[in-house]
Order: structure tokens, then C-alpha cells, then sequence
């Protein structure tokens, strides 16, 4: 698997946000990836799907170098982003994951208030006043779907809120300091259906200005949301295609079997 | 078919009920001995700490009789007349307590953020033992060593060096003036801070721990830089277990007996220079209890004991405090 997967159909505007090329990665001497070749396309989300271990979380935790904060943990091959290898040591890891944005599985709502956790992030790279800053933290939460849910209360603790209010939350924290890209971690797995959809059409609003990758374990979620779906087993990018036509039509058996449930 | 028999019918006997209900009440019995007894034990700390504080009220009693509250504020401490006053122990102890967490508490921090969040890993566990290991020599050793090899080093070096260039500076330069002699509040305070350091470090470390790394990973992923993330997230996150930390090395350093008895100087006085020897409620305790007689001395030894319980206390109820003052930062969470 050493060409470079490109989705079968090019869509309107293709233009590639990520390049991915020869990707390997390694837990010590265990190697989570293997040779992954893909492109993430603008303005497209992109779903990650597979059996868990299959390394579609690793892989997201390359393109911001998350892993880099556990040793042991490394990563070989190239992620062009912007014309630059997010890999190099010279990367400016802050940089890269305030260009990259992340919002993981469980709500991680920072023990601050609501106001400060969407303006934690802002401040790290903008010195803004109190009038721009209540702006940015107005939009932030807009673009989140919550700020009616909480522009009464924004002096309360983020832990205060439900949990897919909280997951929400995250998202306009991440969305905040207007990254480029969003990674999104099975972000509606801790969630109840009706929390879950009102991410899911989030999804779709954020999509208009960002670039996605999400990770999920339901394949109907990938279905729903995403633009190109890629399907990992044990390290591999089995299948990397659009998303109705890698459900309807999978070119290989290994993904049709795990896409009809027929797996393992 | 002979199976059935032992088995039984599914309806049960009158006499299974019967062993059924016994069971019952046996269980009954047990739990409430259980219950019992462990109450009990519990009890008996509640007991156990009237009892040492009625004591030492009762001891104290007539030594506040005669000298009244001046007792608390009165600096004459001589047991030949019959005088004594605590101040000169109580800023004793306050002063060299003070000035161990101001050493203590950074370089704790330090150490406990490295280990948590910056070290490699195979200098964490050596470090990390090093540390507990540091909290396991006993005082006297901190003692000897402090007098025996510190102090000399300390009058040699240090002082001079502290008299030099900080003992000009307006307000605070008159701390580091006078004879450098190795032993005084200064040496004291120091030689606490290095025995509160472990204790300090190594609760710190453990709550730094506990911060869920997908919290960490939430601030590095909006490009927070790692004192950014230990600022914001990680402290936050933990501040019951800082305070609680600081807390327990400060009890610790207010009752350090041996350590300080050997490098503090036993002078009942309250001086001006950091670099005077002075006296605090332990060491005056451990240096006097031997030779106290009756005619008050005993009592005003018990007095300072009380005095030095309820700083304790006060600090323990003040680290409280502080605590919910904190989580109002926070912001409600209804």
C-alpha cells in the first residue's frame, strides 16, 4: 500500500490541507502505524473509522504531535501542512496546535469558568481588550450552538454544565482560537442521542470554515457527517474514499465486512 | 432417584426457613459488632485528643492564673525568677516556620513539576525515590548534620556573602547583619525547609499526577506551553492537594523539635538579624522539660505546648479557609 490513496471522486474545490506520506508510528518498539498514505482535503470532514487499536486516535494525535508529550512515543514519514513537515524538530509545537485544534472523547472542560475556558485559549496568542474579547467569546460559543444556553451564566464554572453542554464547550474552546484544522477524537461517544446530533450538525456549520478529521466507532455517525471516509485495521489504511461511495460500493472485502457487521 | 432428597422440592421446609432466620439473626449480630467496634476505635481519637488537650489546659491553667493573657505577650523568660513569657518562642517558631516554606514551597513546586512533567523517564523513578527517601532521616540526623557541617559552612560563606550584598538594602537589610556564627533563626529556618522539602514534593507530586492527562492535553492542544498548562490546569486542578501538602510541611516545621534545638542557639530573645540565635516552643520544651521544677516553670513549659497546639490548629483553619476561597475563583457550579 505504498501509493498514495486519493479519494475516487474529486470534489468541486480539492484542495489538500494534509498530506500525509509514509507515515509510521511507534508505542517504544510497537508500531501503531504503518505507512500511512492519505490526503485530508479543505473545508471537507474527514471520518476515521475501524476496530478500537486499529490506530485511527494515533493517527490523529500525529497530525497536532500530541504524542510528543509522552516519551517513547515517535512518529516517522512526513505531514505536510501548509507547505511545511509538521514533523521536523524545528515545529513550533504551540504553533502547530494552536493551528490545529483538538476536541477529544470525554468533555474536558478546564475547572475555570465558561467565559475563561473559551478565553484561555485566545489569550495564549492575541492580547485582545475586555470588548473584543467578550466578541470572540460570544462567537466562539455561537458557532458551538450553545452560547444560548449559556450566555446567562458565563461567570459559572464549566463544570456546571451537562455533559454534551460541556462537550459543546470544548468545541467552541477549540473553534476560538481560529485553528485551521479541528481533530476531533470519537467526540460524541460520551454523549446521549440527542446531544450527539446537535454535534453532529455543528459538524456541519464548522465545515464551511475548517477542515475536520473526526475519529468515530459509529459507522453511522461517518456516514452522516463526513465528506471522505478512511477505514484503519492494525495500523493500516485498508480503504480511503467518499464517504457514500466507500458505504455503498467498498472497493476491498475487509471494509465491506466491517461495514455490514460482518467482521470479526 | 435419589438425588431428590438431598436436593429438596423448590418450595423450602419449614425447617430450611428455620436455619434461614437463624442465619439471618447471626448476620444481624455480627454486623452490629462490626459496626460496634469500629465505632469504637473512632471514638477512642476523639478521646484521646480531649484528653491531651484538658491536660494541657489543666497544666497551663496556673501559669495564666498568675501572669494572665500577658503571658502570650510578655518577652522575660526566666526561670531562676520565676518570670516567663512565650513571646520570645512563639516568634521563634513562627519566624523559622515562616521562613522554611518560603524556601520549601518554590523548590517543592519545582521538584514536583519536573517529575510530573518535564522529566525523562529514567531519572523519574531514582528522583522520585531520592525524594522519599530524603523524608525518611530522622531529625537528629537533620540536627547534627545542620550543626556540625552547615553551620560552619554557612558562617563561612554564606553569611558574609548575605551581610555584603543584601545587608545595605533599606527594611530588609538589617535581617543579615551581625556576627556570622553558622547557628541563629536563619540556619533554623533552612535546615527546616530542607526537611519539609520531601514532604512538600512528594504530596505535590502525587496530586500533579492525578490530573487526568486528557485535561493536560486539552490546554498543549490550544498551544498552551507547560507552564502555561501547570498554571491554569494543572494548579487549579489540584489546589486542595498543594494546600493540603504546604499544610502538612507547615505543621511539620512548627513542631520540629531536634533539628532546630541544634542550630537555633537556645536564646530566649527576639532579635532584629535573621543571624541571631533565638529559641522556639519545641526547642525551649526539649532544652527545659529536664530540669523544670515546680513554682511554675513546668507549667509555663505546658503553657507554650498549648500555645504551640493551637497555632496548629489556627493554621490548619486558615488553610481551610484559604481553600474556599479558592473554589469561589472557579466560579458556582449551579
Amino acid at each position: 500500500m505504498n501509493a498514495v490513496l486519493q479519494p475516487y471522486e474529486t470534489p468541486v474545490t480539492p484542495t489538500s490541507k494534509i498530506s500525509v506520506r509514509n507515515l509510521n508510528f511507534f508505542y517504544g518498539s510497537f508500531q501503531g502505524l504503518k505507512n500511512i498514505n492519505l490526503e485530508i482535503l479543505e473545508r471537507r470532514v474527514t471520518a476515521f473509522i475501524g476496530p478500537s487499536g486499529c490506530g485511527k486516535s494515533t493517527l490523529l494525535r500525529t497530525l497536532n504531535r500530541m504524542y510528543d508529550l509522552y516519551p517513547g512515543q515517535r512518529a516517522e514519514g512526513e505531514i505536510i501542512m501548509n507547505g511545511k513537515n509538521v514533523l521536523d524538530k524545528s515545529q513550533d509545537l504551540n504553533l502547530l496546535r494552536a493551528k490545529v485544534g483538538m476536541v477529544f472523547q470525554k468533555p474536558t472542560p478546564f475547572p475555570m469558568s465558561i467565559y475563561d475556558n473559551i478565553a484561555f485559549g485566545v489569550k495564549l496568542y492575541e492580547s485582545l481588550s475586555k470588548a473584543e474579547m467578550d466578541e470572540r467569546v460570544e462567537w466562539a460559543l455561537n458557532k458551538a450552538a450553545i452560547w444560548g444556553e449559556v450566555k446567562d451564566k458565563l461567570k459559572q464554572s464549566g463544570l456546571s454544565l451537562s455533559g454534551g453542554q460541556q462537550q459543546r464547550l470544548c468545541i467552541a474552546r477549540a473553534v476560538a482560537v481560529k485553528p485551521e484544522v479541528v481533530l476531533l477524537d470519537e467526540p460524541t461517544s460520551a454523549l446521549d442521542p440527542i446531544s450527539t446530533a446537535k454535534v453532529e450538525e455543528l459538524l456541519h456549520e464548522l465545515k464551511q470554515d475548517y477542515t475536520i478529521a473526526i475519529v468515530t466507532h459509529n459507522m453511522q455517525q461517518a456516514a452522516r457527517v463526513s465528506d471522505f471516509t478512511a477505514y484503519m485495521y492494525l495500523g493500516d489504511l485498508v480503504e480511503y474514499g467518499v464517504t457514500d461511495e466507500l458505504f455503498i460500493k467498498p472497493k476491498k472485502k475487509e471494509t465491506e465486512d466491517y461495514i455490514t457487521g460482518r467482521f470479526g | 432417584m435419589a438425588g431428590d432428597k438431598s436436593r429438596g422440592s423448590y418450595v423450602s421446609t419449614e425447617e430450611q426457613q428455620r436455619q434461614i432466620a437463624a442465619r439471618l439473626v447471626r448476620q444481624r449480630i455480627q454486623d452490629a459488632v462490626f459496626r460496634k467496634t469500629t465505632l469504637s476505635f473512632a471514638l477512642f481519637v476523639l478521646l484521646l485528643l480531649g484528653a491531651i488537650i484538658t491536660s494541657l489546659v489543666l497544666g497551663a491553667y496556673p501559669i495564666f492564673e498568675k501572669f494572665g493573657f500577658g503571658f502570650l505577650t510578655s518577652r522575660e523568660w526566666n526561670p531562676v525568677t520565676n518570670t516567663f513569657g512565650a513571646a520570645n518562642a512563639i516568634y521563634g517558631t513562627i519566624v523559622t516556620s515562616f521562613i522554611a516554606l518560603l524556601i520549601a514551597f518554590p523548590v517543592s513546586f519545582g521538584i514536583a513539576i519536573f517529575l510530573t512533567e518535564l522529566c525523562p523517564i529514567w531519572l523519574k523513578r531514582p528522583l522520585g525515590t531520592a525524594v522519599e527517601l530524603l523524608a525518611a532521616i530522622p531529625s537528629i540526623i537533620y540536627g547534627m548534620w545542620g550543626l556540625f557541617v552547615f553551620a560552619p559552612l554557612f558562617a563561612q560563606y554564606v553569611q558574609p556573602f548575605l551581610t555584603k550584598y543584601a545587608g545595605d538594602i533599606p527594611l530588609i537589610g538589617q535581617l543579615f547583619q551581625g556576627a556570622p556564627m553558622g547557628i541563629g533563626m536563619l540556619s533554623a529556618g533552612i535546615i527546616l525547609a530542607v526537611m519539609v522539602i520531601p514532604f512538600i514534593a512528594s504530596v505535590m507530586r502525587d496530586v500533579f499526577e492525578i490530573v487526568p492527562p486528557v485535561l493536560k492535553e486539552s490546554a498543549y492542544g490550544l498551544g498552551a506551553t507547560t507552564w502555561e498548562v501547570v498554571r491554569n490546569i494543572v494548579l487549579p486542578y489540584t489546589k486542595a492537594g498543594v494546600v493540603g501538602g504546604t499544610m502538612l510541611g507547615l505543621g511539620r516545621a512548627l513542631g520540629e523539635t531536634m533539628a532546630v534545638t541544634f542550630v537555633i542557639g537556645n536564646t530566649p530573645k527576639i532579635a532584629a538579624s535573621l543571624f541571631e540565635p533565638g529559641a522556639s516552643i519545641a526547642s525551649t520544651i526539649a532544652n527545659e522539660f529536664a530540669e523544670a521544677g515546680d513554682g511554675g516553670h513546668i507549667s509555663a513549659l505546658i503553657a507554650i505546648g498549648l500555645v504551640l497546639f493551637i497555632i496548629t490548629f489556627v493554621v490548619l483553619a486558615l488553610a481551610k479557609l484559604m481553600l474556599l476561597q479558592l473554589s469561589k475563583g472557579e466560579g458556582s457550579r449551579t
